[in-house]
């Protein structure tokens, strides 16, 4: 394969990742997950 | 539970210690000689014209100091801070993590003793030379060991956002340093780039971008991540906002570099590529703020009584305002004005002294108490003055350097009705001399603003006593 195929192949693959990244986060949103993570420099307290 | 694991379960704090000791130190040593080869500027005699303090010597050694010492240790010293407590673990390997302090010293050292002597591979920010590479890169693998190894023994199941922006930060830097200081040695302290021409330039400049877009942004934004919800005690305020922030910021900024190499023998449209990305690096950039910025959202208040939540907050403020001008002057119209004058300085600067400075000095402020078993920093009232300093230091120096950057770029290119240069380049030295005395000025607030947070550290320390931290018992995760 010609190198500038797999260059224009990396870029457009990094790009759905991109965008694959952005739908997952925006479908998690509201998701428990979320939440407890965002609490973990928190929990550190509880002792 | 067994009760075996309680003698093991407190965090690693000594190395900690160490390095937020050393932070601060070389923060003033840093700023110090900033300061002398601001005043170099103003009165060039100050060289004393002896080689080892030339300009050309000790502006690396100011660079290094202020970027690798000071914000090196700062970033270990909350790097393992925060991976422990958001992990509920202790660091992997104490004894590898104790190398990382003393090898980290060594470099600093090695620097401080062999930029003064003019050893330099000449890049910037990779000015140190092969042998002292070498050293760098052995620390920094075994600081992404004991980091990742920390991570992989987490007792909880999220591994927080701030730890994505460290780990992201970790691994960068260890493959910017190693492919941009590849060379041949040519004698024990001297060696020629692995590459050649333009080629030397874009491999430069790739990683003295990212030198800026991982070392001085994404490690200082995992910072960010921790110390200000824990200041304002709410959590951040957009968790899937910081994933975004993160990717976003992941993908972009490697591509930033060639708005460095503007109107150079890069091809033009490497150079356009470069405009373009970082163009789309506002983006990131600003939701990262905001989401700093409105973690604070209904605590405001907060502001008015706490100088530390302040540092944090115009810190963010600054981060704000010089990825908006960033941007801005990587537009090729716009650099065809800025490059090559003091407004490239200015910007730095508002980056380095507003953003990274205040971000540090703020998570400093946070730990250091914390480590030494006290309730708060030996005086507030001096955290208070600190605060005013910096501030007024950087607002002093960063818009001395707008005006005589601005009014050298337009002197240069004033070209009169026959097209011979309006003013010559000593006219535009001369023009600037004022402006060079008040950024002195500034440079010294801010330099006496952090001998005062060195002795309200000191004071802090030695009234209190190395704490050992306990491990809090695990929550039951899902």
């Amino acid at each position: 394969m010609d190198i500038n195929t797999l260059r224009i192949l990396t870029t457009v693959v990094s790009f759905i990742v991109f965008i694959g990244i952005l739908v997952w986060v925006w479908r998690n949103r509201n998701t428990s997950g979320f939440k407890e993570a965002a609490n973990l420099p928190f929990e550190d307290d509880q002792s | 539970m067994q009760l075996t694991n309680t003698q093991s379960a407190t965090y690693n704090d000594g190395v900690i210690r160490q390095f937020s000791i050393m932070a601060v130190v070389w923060g003033v040593v840093g700023m110090l000689v900033g300061c002398v080869i601001a005043a170099q500027l103003v009165w060039p005699e100050l060289n004393l014209g002896l080689p080892w303090t030339s300009f050309g010597r000790l502006r690396p050694l100011h660079t290094n100091a202020v970027i690798f010492a000071f914000g090196g240790c700062t970033l270990f010293a909350t790097s393992y801070y925060v991976v422990q407590r958001t992990c509920q673990t202790s660091l992997f390997c104490g004894k590898l993590a104790s190398f990382t302090f003393w090898g980290w010293q060594a470099v600093i050292l090695a620097a401080a003793i062999s930029l003064p002597l003019g050893f330099s591979q000449s890049k910037e920010y990779a000015e140190l030379e092969w042998p002292i590479d070498i050293l760098i890169a052995i620390v920094w693998v075994s600081y992404a060991v004991v980091f990742f190894g920390t991570i992989a023994k987490r007792k909880v199941k999220h591994i927080y956002v701030a730890n994505w922006f460290f780990g992201a930060f970790i691994l960068t830097v260890a493959l910017l340093h190693i492919v941009n200081s590849a060379a041949i040695p040519a004698g024990y302290m001297k060696s020629y780039s692995a590459y050649a021409g333009v080629q030397d330039a874009m491999v430069q400049w790739w990683y003295g971008h990212n030198a800026v877009g991982f070392f001085l942004t994404a490690g200082f934004l995992g910072i960010m991540y921790y110390f200000v919800p824990k200041q304002a005690n709410r959590p951040v305020y957009s968790y899937s906002l910081s994933i975004v922030h993160f990717w976003a910021l992941i993908f972009t900024y490697m591509w930033a570099g060639p708005h460095h190499l503007h109107y150079t023998a890069l091809p033009d449209w490497t150079q356009s590529l470069g405009m373009a990305f970082s163009l789309i690096l506002l983006a990131p950039s600003w939701g990262g703020m905001i989401n700093g910025m409105m973690t604070m959202s209904g605590a405001w208040h907060k502001l008015r009584s706490d100088p530390i939540l302040r540092f944090m907050i115009v810190s963010l403020s600054f981060y704000g305002m010089s990825t908006f001008e960033g941007p801005m002057m990587a537009i090729k119209t716009v650099n065809s004005l800025s490059h090559y004058t003091d407004w490239t300085v200015g910007h730095v600067h508002s980056g380095a002294l507003g953003w990274v400075g205040l971000v540090s000095m703020g998570a400093l402020y946070y730990m250091v108490p914390r480590l030494f078993g006290q309730k708060q920093m030996h005086s507030m009232k001096a955290i208070e003055l600190h605060f005013w300093l910096a501030t007024v230091g950087i607002v002093l120096y960063i818009a001395s350097l707008w005006i005589s950057g601005v009014m050298e770029g337009l002197m240069w290119r004033a070209i009169n009705t026959d097209g011979t240069l309006t003013y010559t380049f000593v006219e535009s030295v001369k023009a600037k001399h004022p402006y060079y005395i008040i950024r002195l000025l500034g440079g010294l607030l801010y330099l006496s603003g952090m001998v005062i947070m060195l002795w309200n550290v000191i004071k802090t320390a030695t009234s209190g006593k190395p704490a050992i931290a306990s491990i809090p018992p695990v929550v039951a995760h899902a």
